[in-house]
């Protein structure tokens, strides 16, 4: 299940959605809002999604990492809005018999959401600047 | 000519100054739309980077639009 939230993500309770008595192990991978990025000082960011697109290309992404490596269940939330530095912008949880399987998808699926849905980040700096990350233009576009 | 609702975001959306617009296209593809209307926002963007999707599904640059349909433009994503 992968779910957008404006609200602050809880890892325990996301953590306990997933226990379950055949799974031998649980892997999390937990994205956090860094204040450094290509040389420059963030302050904050924020998130945009498109969340039908988003929503929908997320389960792909879920169902594919789930033939891949086969787990019991998984979860992924992504932040939109405003964040700052230290919060968590999304978390993946793989709840899998063996650590192999809960590794490989979950890595698997924090790789594909990052390449495959439609969120766009835009960093605000120290120095008053901003820009959207991976987009050619950001060096021009920061500060206009 | 093709009526076709375009609808931009993120960077695509801030350079446009609008979210979306309905346009009358000579199109045929996706890329088309992406191409006729790269200077509305004034867009250097490479196609490659960027992504499309119609009527709320992702599509390839190849895929055919019709006439009624919503074209979604993505700039480069960046999650996680």
């Amino acid at each position: 299940m992968l779910e957008i939230t404006e609200q602050s993500i809880d890892p325990t309770a996301l953590r306990e959605s997933l226990a379950d008595p055949g799974a031998g192990g649980l892997c999390v991978f937990e994205g956090w809002v860094r204040n450094r990025n290509e040389g420059q000082e963030v302050l904050r960011l924020e998130y945009e999604v498109y969340e039908p697109v988003a929503i929908a290309e997320g389960e792909r992404v879920l169902d594919e990492a789930r033939q891949r490596h086969p787990f019991i269940s998984a979860r992924c939330v992504h932040r939109e809005g405003s964040l700052e530095i230290g919060d968590l912008a999304v978390w993946v949880g793989v709840a899998a018999e063996h650590r192999d399987e809960a590794f490989k998808a979950c890595r698997y699926i924090i790789d594909e959401i990052k390449m495959r849905l439609p969120i766009w980040k835009k960093e605000h700096y120290v120095n008053g600047d901003s820009g959207w990350v991976n987009c050619e233009r950001c060096a021009q576009h920061s500060g206009e | 000519m093709k009526r076709i609702t375009v609808r931009y975001f993120a960077l695509f959306r801030e350079q446009a100054g609008i979210s979306e617009e309905t346009l009358e296209l000579d199109v045929e593809t996706a890329r088309d739309v992406f191409e006729q209307t790269r200077g509305r926002y004034g867009s250097s963007e490479p196609r490659g980077h960027c992504k499309v999707a119609i009527n709320d599904e992702l599509a390839q640059w190849s895929s055919p639009v019709r006439d009624g349909d919503t074209v979604l433009l993505f700039p480069p994503v960046a999650g996680g």
